[in-house]
């Protein structure tokens, strides 16, 4: 882990992994961190339900966004994008997350490759087929926007948009509105925003910085970047002259951080650190997890498995060598969630699209006319 | 009386007391200086952001998404072309989400020429911001009907677009706002000093309870031969083409839109179906106006009952306000274009 947050803000992460996570993952961790039988002793440092919960959930996510591909290149969907490659620090994300609604929670500002952070926190496979299949029953986006472009207000994840990187500003208006909270003693959680390498590119990204720093007013708000360091078909190092995004940070006072975003485990202490840091401090962090993207940018290049490093085989390899699992034990993982997405698909094929006359839904709140003609 | 400045000051007054406003930001919002034009002046909840008109809009949906009532402001619509995207996702959230996300927002931004503003003061936005479905945008010619439309404004559930028009804010109206005391009272009670203001704070007065509903137009002044709608800078100049014309016998009904998206169909309908005529009159530049769709409508639902074609006199399709002027004068409509225009109008045979 490459850590280039200021002198003054450096938190060495081995001092703060010292004790097992305390998180609201469904998983309690009860059991005992693993030490003396662990090779790897990043594995021990958590409790060993939690680990295999990670893996378990990273494959979940896996096979759903492969599911979403299929779904795609069998003609039963228009579009495909999301974050297969993104698992390992998704899922770690997604665990940590105080979810809940309102500003007393966290708010999640997520791109589109947030299957893993929804899946972490307990989204069902068929509200994200019904999304890319927009269906009537799309819980999202009734049927009217892409696949990820997540919405679950009960749990803070404000819409998913297309433009990349307005979701970087758009997170200030809800850190403000905990920061508030914040300085009244009352109940405020932090605001989360996740986004590319490429996007950062956009002026909306130094809002962030800028804003969240205000000298006085700085804001509990977690800037994330997840480089993988592609632009659509564009390479990062032919447009960033900077070595690593989160070096940005440093003109402004922010604590910022370089992690391995392939690792869970790396990202789950970093996650948590960040985190911790955010509530105590009301101040901003800026982190950059550097990981893969596994098909691409989305099915507009084809949606093919791309020669970059899996996360997961990754992932295996360390717990099968660490003897937390057996050779086989993700391929039985897969074949359970593979049977799952393929029922859930079988489901949502059934399912109707949205009306026509559902067009004029929702363009103003309490469905108030909004079609010139009845004026 | 008050003039649309201080109107617009005492309608965020009582947002922010009464309406649940907690954020009215922009650049030069806050003290010391208290707006551009003077309109957010010793409110207790307005805050200097940095000149970033992307971050003000964007920071204003995400205070939507926490539920946080907000009023941003863009110091002059000239500068809100950079946020246009923003306030695309401001008008489609709820939709996307299909009804999940409100986003209860108010954006404020100074409009039009008429104080040689030059190149980049003088910029309309009305135009702009009727194609922003989603949103409603409203659009005052007198104090009293800026405080009505803004109290509107904030309480409405949806993002409201509240377009100034910059010529008129230091105008004082014909009509008290509930409860206004007069106007040097006024003054002294909520206009900062010049100097050091640091010690200052604003004593507000007791307003009654007032709203004006957006959608709803208003009829100036009541004719029979003719129907020109407008708002903004050019409703007074229309108003006074009316009475200058009454010297002539002829009878203007003028239409103050005041909503220009929900628009007043019924009232522009029921008129033009009385008049038989109308010219429509703003001055965002011509091609694609507004106007155009008011008059393409009445075409299609009015053509038989009409007298004469329907008219539309705008700003002229020009990159810019030339500061001379002589140009400002020749790029946007005047009394005397507006004279031109009804006068041909009155003057067609069917």
């Amino acid at each position: 882990m490459r850590q280039v947050q200021s002198a003054k803000a450096k938190v060495k992460l081995s001092s703060k992994t010292k004790k097992p996570a305390k998180t609201m993952t469904p998983v309690k961790a009860t059991a005992k961190p693993v030490k003396a039988a662990a090779k790897d002793r990043a594995l021990g440092l958590l409790p060993k339900p939690q680990v295999l919960q990670m893996m378990d959930l990273m494959v979940k996510s896996r096979v759903l966004e492969e599911r979403l591909i299929k779904v795609y290149k069998a003609g039963d969907a228009f579009f495909w994008i999301g974050g297969p490659g993104e698992e390992a620090f998704g899922v770690p994300l997604g665990l940590l997350t105080n979810k809940g609604q309102g500003p007393a929670y966290d708010y999640l500002h997520l791109h589109y490759r947030g299957t893993p952070t929804l899946i972490a926190m307990g989204m069902p496979y068929i509200d994200s087929i019904r999304l890319i299949m927009n269906r009537a029953t799309d819980p999202s986006t009734g049927g009217r926007n892409f696949a990820n472009h997540y919405c679950y207000p009960e749990w803070n994840v404000v819409p998913v948009g297309s433009p990349i990187e307005v979701q970087y500003g758009m997170a200030l208006g809800t850190a403000i509105a905990q920061r508030r909270r914040k300085m009244k003693k009352e109940k405020s959680g932090v605001t989360i925003v996740t986004g590319g390498d490429a996007g950062s590119a956009e002026g909306d990204f130094a809002s962030c910085l800028i804003w969240s720093s205000r000298p006085g007013n700085e804001l509990p708000i977690y800037i994330t970047v997840q480089n993988n360091k592609w632009g659509i078909s564009t390479p990062y190092h032919e447009q960033h002259g900077e070595k690593h995004v989160a070096d940005r940070g440093k003109a402004f006072g922010i604590r910022t951080n370089v992690v391995n975003g392939n690792d869970p485990i790396e990202s789950y202490f970093q996650i948590e650190s960040d985190l911790e840091y955010i509530k105590k401090n009301t101040r901003p962090v800026l982190t950059e997890f550097e990981l893969s993207r596994l098909y691409g940018h989305s099915s507009a290049s084809g949606a093919n498995r791309e020669n970059e490093v899996c996360p997961i085989d990754l992932f295996e390899k360390r717990l099968v060598d660490s003897k937390y699992i057996q050779p086989g034990f993700v391929k039985e993982l897969l074949a359970k969630y593979e049977q799952e997405s393929r029922e859930a698909a079988d489901i949502v094929r059934t399912e109707a699209g949205p009306a026509k006359s559902t067009i004029w839904d929702h363009v103003y709140a309490d469905n108030e006319n909004a079609d010139w003609r009845k004026f | 009386m008050a003039n649309m400045a201080q109107a617009i000051r005492m309608a965020l007054h009582h947002g922010e007391k009464n309406l649940g406003v907690t954020d009215i930001f922009g650049e030069d919002v806050g003290a010391p200086l208290g707006g551009a034009f003077t309109a957010t002046q010793g409110l207790e909840t307005a805050w200097n952001s940095p000149l970033d008109e992307r971050g003000i809009i964007s920071t204003a949906i995400g205070l939507g998404l926490a539920g946080d009532r907000c009023v941003a402001e863009i110091q002059f619509c000239d500068y809100i072309f950079n946020t246009i995207d923003l306030l695309k996702i401001a008008g489609n959230t709820l939709w996307t989400s299909n009804g999940q996300y409100n986003m209860p927002i108010v954006v404020m931004t100074p409009v039009g020429a008429g104080i040689r503003g030059s190149v980049y003061h003088s910029h309309s936005f009305d135009a702009w911001a009727s194609r922003l479905p989603g949103w409603k945008v409203v659009m005052p010619s007198t104090p009293l009907d800026a405080y009505g439309l803004l109290v509107s404004a904030i309480k409405d559930p949806n993002p409201v677009l509240f377009l100034k028009p910059k010529a008129l804010l230091r105008v004082r109206g014909e009509e008290l706002i509930p409860g206004e005391p007069p106007e040097k009272e006024l003054k002294s009670m909520i206009d900062a000093p010049i100097g050091d203001r640091s010690k200052w704070k604003a004593r507000w007065p007791e307003l009654g309870e007032f709203e004006i509903p957006i959608g709803k137009g208003k009829i100036v002044r009541e004719g029979t031969d003719v129907t020109v709608v407008s708002y903004g800078r050019t409703l007074p100049l229309c108003t006074k083409a009316a009475q200058e014309l009454a010297g002539h016998g002829k009878s203007v009904e003028v239409i103050d839109l005041r909503s220009i998206y929900p628009y007043d169909w019924s009232m522009i309908r029921d008129s033009v179906r009385k008049t038989g005529r109308v010219l429509f009159v703003n001055e965002d530049t011509e091609v694609t106006n507004f106007g155009e769709h008011l008059a393409y409508r009445v075409t299609q639902e009015l053509f038989y009952e009409l007298q004469a074609r329907p008219r539309v006199l705008a700003g002229k399709n020009l990159p810019g306000i030339g500061l001379h002027p002589n140009l400002e004068e020749a790029s946007v409509p005047h009394f005397e274009d507006i004279m031109e225009e009804l006068e041909g109008v009155l003057a067609e045979v069917p």
